[in-house]
Order: C-alpha cells, then structure tokens, then sequence
C-alpha cells in the first residue's frame, strides 16, 4: 500500500456521487415511461367518466373502485378473444420451441454441412418486422395471388383454404413462428456450444449414437436455456397484435377484437372508453408478470437442483 | 474415420432455410410483376417486363415520394434510439457492475420487474400520458419510450461485470483518473463488442415495432415504415392496384436491414444473449 499522503487520501474519498450520476438517466427515464404509467394506467383503471346533474349534465370522472376490472373479466369479447389467442399459442409455442430446439441440435452434429448457409438463412427473418413478415405470408394465403392456390389448381387438386375455421391459427402461428424460430434457434444453439467438449467425450468412447447424446445429454443441460426462451415464447403469444391486425385488411376471418390486445386497442381507440382499456391492459400485463415469475421460479429451482 | 457429410441433420437443416427463405423469393417474384399481371401470372415465377422498375418508379411517386419518408423516420427511430440506449444502459450497467452504492439493490429489482413487465402493454399508458404532455405526434413519442430498455441495461452489466477487471480501475484510480475518465477511456473500449450487440438488438427491436408508432402517431409523413406500409396495404383493400406498391414496399425495406444483418455479422456477440439466459 501506498504511503504517500495525497493518494491515500485520494483513494479513500471514494466514487462520490459518479455511479449515481451515471444511473440517473436510465432511472429517470424507467420511472417516466415504466413506473408512472403504470401508476397512471391503475389510478384510469379505477375512474370512469360520468354525467352528473339533471338534463344534459356535466360529464365528469369519478372513482368507480373495481367497476371497470368486473366489466372487463365479464367481457364476453374479451373472453373470445383470450380463447382465439390460446388456440393460437397452443400451435405457436411448441412448433417455435420443437424446430429451434431441432435446428439448433443438428448445427451441433459434427459433420452436418452447410451449417453456414443454413443458420444464417434461419435467423434472417428474425430482422424481419412482424407486419412486413404478416404482408408478405399474408398475400401467399390469398385464393388471386398465393402460389400455393395456383400450384393446386394446375395439379387439379381442391385450393387450400388459409382463411378457415380452423386453419386460420395455424396462418397466424405460422407467421409468428417463422419470424421467431432463428432467434431461438441461435440462443439454444450458443448455449450448447458453451459446454464443455469432455462431457460429450465418456458418452462417445460409451458408443452412445449422436441420437443418444442429444437426448440424453444436450437437452438436460440445455433445460434453463428452453425454460428462459420458453417464457420469452409465451410472453410473445399474450402480446400477439400485428400478425392478425394485418392479415385482417386482407379476410374477413379475422375479426377487430380477435386477440386480447386488439381488444384493448379496440375499446381504448374506437370505443373511446380508456377507463375500461386501462382497466384489461392491467389485467393482461398481470398475467404476463404471474407466467414469467413462475416460470423464474422453475428456472432457479432447476438451477439450484444442478449446481 | 468417415469423412461424408452427415445426411439426415444436413437435409434438415436445407429444409430450414428453405422455409425461412422462401417467402422472401417469392416477395422478389412477385415485385417484378406489374400491377395488371400480379393476379394474373403465375406468382412462383419473375416477370420480365420491366414491371420491377415501373414498380419502383409508382412508389417513389406515391404521395410525393412518401415512401422514402417512411424509410428516413424509421431510421431516425431506430437508429437514434439505439444510439441512446446505448449511452443510457453503458453508463448505467457500468455503474451497478462497478460500484456498491445506495439504492443498487433497489435499482437491480426494478429494472428485472421491468424486464417482466411486457413492454407493449405499456403503450397504450404511455400514450396517454404523452398525450397529457402534447408529446404525441412528435418523433419524441416513438424515440423516447424505446430509449429505456431493461433487457439493456442489464446485457450492460452482465458485460462489464465479467469484461472489466477491477485492477484496471484500481489501477486508474492511482494515476488519479476521476470516475468518468475511467469510464470513458476503460470501460467503454473493453464493453464495445457487448454494446454493439445491444445497439443491433434495439436498432432491430425498434425497427419492427409496429405497436408504439401505430397508437402515437397520426401523421403520415411521421410514420415509419411499418405503420406506413400496414396503411397502403388497408387503402389496398378498396384499391388493389396499390397491392403491387405494398409488395415493392416490403421488398425494398427489408433489403437494408438484411444488408446491415449480413454485414455486421460478425460483430454480434450472441454468446451474450445466451450468457444473460443462463442468468
């Protein structure tokens, strides 16, 4: 240590005030766009606008408690709409997490080839944005210009219908899975090619196939890794807007409220009623906030199980 | 040893691509078609007469080049609000990897609230309170709300935890550096990769945003590319000649992106978003 007078004093004075500095704009900046409309969107979510007096009267906003949250869970528009989003996930979760997890397993195989070439084409649609990626999918769906229409007919076979009962979740999940599978893919995959070689090594020298080892060993140790991108999956089907917002100007198969947030669009924008918009979107971002802290609490739990 | 590519994983992977790639080869198909031959022709083939360039000169001629506004503004969106991200989440990730301070703790919680709390069911408060605040409308309401980004800040911290080493600073500390040289001329160099990584993942991140820009903003020549072609494509619904303008629209704003995509490859640092997974 240092015995000189100066640097010792200097050394003891500490960071001051820096690190405060530093953080300040990030939590200005969280606490005007996260916290305080959070704040705002529970305090709209308890109000309502009122005509109070006789006649034409003064319309006023008054505090209605939890009117707005027992409208809003009573909502059979809403109801349809959370059944249509689950349909929705229940295809565009496991069939995302099935083909990464697929791709990002065979990119591992020693001696698979063109592994550039394909990982690269897989994740590119990942920079794809969600509305150009809903335009262009949208259009190979519709009967005048889908290639998969004219194909049909020229081979004599019945025109697929994309725009059905059933068929429609698998249009909108197939949207939202091709944008999502690179990126899940290439985490999963960099998570693999973080663990050390000596594991593969035993199993190997054991005779176990590449089968073996995928299923044996890579997919235990890639568990934290599927649960976290899992969650961000599942997180991603609540919030589902722009696939089915889209493709609604191109059928009639789509409805104004199909999914929650669309509802919410719905009753915020064109029913003019922010009380009861704020009130789900509450209710919606609860949701979200219960599903990634369980599945956080799965994660550590793994976690503290393997350490 | 058996030196053949492995069929089976290879097949499968060429399947892959060919789903991803796919729908994009046939948006270049069918820009080359012009408006007369897209519902005619058949779309699993290019056109070629010259419908591409009479394609491209109708949507520079749409609302006087509106187009080419959208591009710009969703350039000044995701470009400057990664640029400030960027500054934002560094200085703070710095800060909570290489200082013990008051409130650290308190800031580490909220912030990982935060990165639960989905970002878009925020947007409709947000509007509200913007448009409390005459915000709304303005490119301030798209940049401003993007800027903070929790998943950021936190990339930042797990980066300069485990790229800087405290002896460094020590070190600087003795050659009597304040704490923001250090954090100019140590941290930054050393965290540059793992910045580039969360410049890309905003930049991308608020390229495709649609929600955000779709309630803030009212003005066509505000928009970006996203809202502005999702409102070609709802004209198009009346008018399908505009479809054509809609398809050359959408090939022609992935064609950066992509580009930026392969250019900047190797500058990712996935390992990052892999390593802020394992937790």
């Amino acid at each position: 240590m240092s015995t000189l007078p100066g640097l010792s004093r200097r050394r003891r004075r500490g960071p001051g005030a820096a690190p405060y500095l530093m953080a300040a704009p990030a939590v200005l900046l969280f606490i005007a766009f996260f916290l305080i409309p959070i704040g705002y969107a529970i305090w709209l979510s308890l109000h309502a606008m009122r005509v109070r007096g006789r006649g034409l009267g003064v319309r006023t906003e008054v505090f209605v408690g939890m009117e707005n949250y027992l409208t809003a869970i009573t909502d059979s528009a809403m109801y349809e709409a959370l059944v249509r989003m689950l349909a929705y996930g229940v295809i565009m979760v496991p069939v995302t997490m099935g083909l990464a997890l697929s791709f990002a397993l065979m990119l591992d195989v020693p001696r698979a080839g063109l592994k550039g070439f394909s990982r690269l084409s897989i994740f590119l649609p990942y920079a794809v944005p969600g509305v150009i990626a809903s335009v262009l999918w949208g259009f190979t769906y519709l009967p005048a210009v889908s290639p998969v229409h004219r194909a049909s007919a020229e081979a004599g076979l019945p025109a697929p219908d994309f725009f059905g009962d059933v068929s429609i979740y698998f249009s909108i999940a197939n949207i939202a899975v091709w944008g999502s599978v690179g990126f899940t893919m290439v985490v999963l995959y960099t998570a693999l090619r973080a663990m050390p070689a000596e594991i593969y090594e035993a199993a190997k020298i054991d005779g176990a196939s590449e089968w073996q080892i995928a299923w044996k060993i890579k997919i235990p140790l890639l568990a934290p890794a599927l649960v976290m991108t899992s969650v961000f999956s599942l997180i991603g089907m609540l919030q589902v807007f722009s696939e089915p917002n889209t493709v609604k100007s191109m059928t009639n198969a789509i409805t104004p409220d199909w999914v929650p947030l669309m509802r919410i669009y719905q009753q915020g924008f064109i029913e003019n009623d922010i009380y009861l918009s704020a009130a789900t979107s509450v209710l919606l971002a609860l949701v979200t906030v219960a599903l990634s802290l369980a599945a956080l609490a799965v994660f550590r739990f793994r976690a503290r199980r393997s350490s | 040893m058996n030196r053949r590519v492995k069929i089976v994983p290879t097949i499968l992977l060429l399947l892959g691509a060919l789903y991803s790639l796919a729908p994009v080869v046939w948006l270049v198909f069918a820009s080359t078609k012009g408006p007369g031959e897209l519902f005619t022709t058949f779309s699993g083939l290019p056109s070629l007469n010259g419908g591409f360039l009479e394609n491209v000169r109708a949507l520079n001629e749409y609302g006087d080049g509106r187009f080419w506004t959208w591009t710009l503004n969703s350039l000044i969106y995701a470009g400057g609000g990664a640029l400030l991200t960027v500054v934002v989440s560094a200085a703070c990730g710095y800060a909570m990897a290489k200082y013990r301070f008051h409130g650290r703790k308190l800031i580490l919680g909220s912030l990982l609230a935060g990165v639960l709390v989905p970002g878009i069911t925020l947007s409709i408060p947000q509007y509200l309170l913007l448009s409390s605040t005459g915000l709304v409308g303005t490119y301030w309401s798209v940049i401003l709300p993007s800027v903070i980004s929790p998943y950021s800040i936190y990339l930042c911290q797990v980066y300069a935890q485990a790229s800087i080493p405290d002896e460094m600073l020590e070190a600087g500390r003795v050659d009597g550096a304040g704490e923001f040289r250090m954090l100019w001329s140590i941290g930054l160099p050393v965290m540059m990769p793992g910045l580039v990584t969360v410049f890309l993942l905003q930049f991308i991140g608020i390229w495709n945003n649609f929600l955000l820009p779709y309630i803030m903003l009212a003005d066509d020549d505000r928009f970006p590319l996203t809202v502005g072609l999702y409102s070609l494509l709802n004209r198009g619904a009346s008018q399908p000649a505009l479809y054509t303008l809609v398809i050359t629209g959408a090939l022609l704003s992935i064609i950066p992106i992509f580009a930026l995509f392969l250019f900047l490859q190797r500058y990712w640092k996935l390992d990052l978003i892999a390593g802020g997974v394992k937790g």
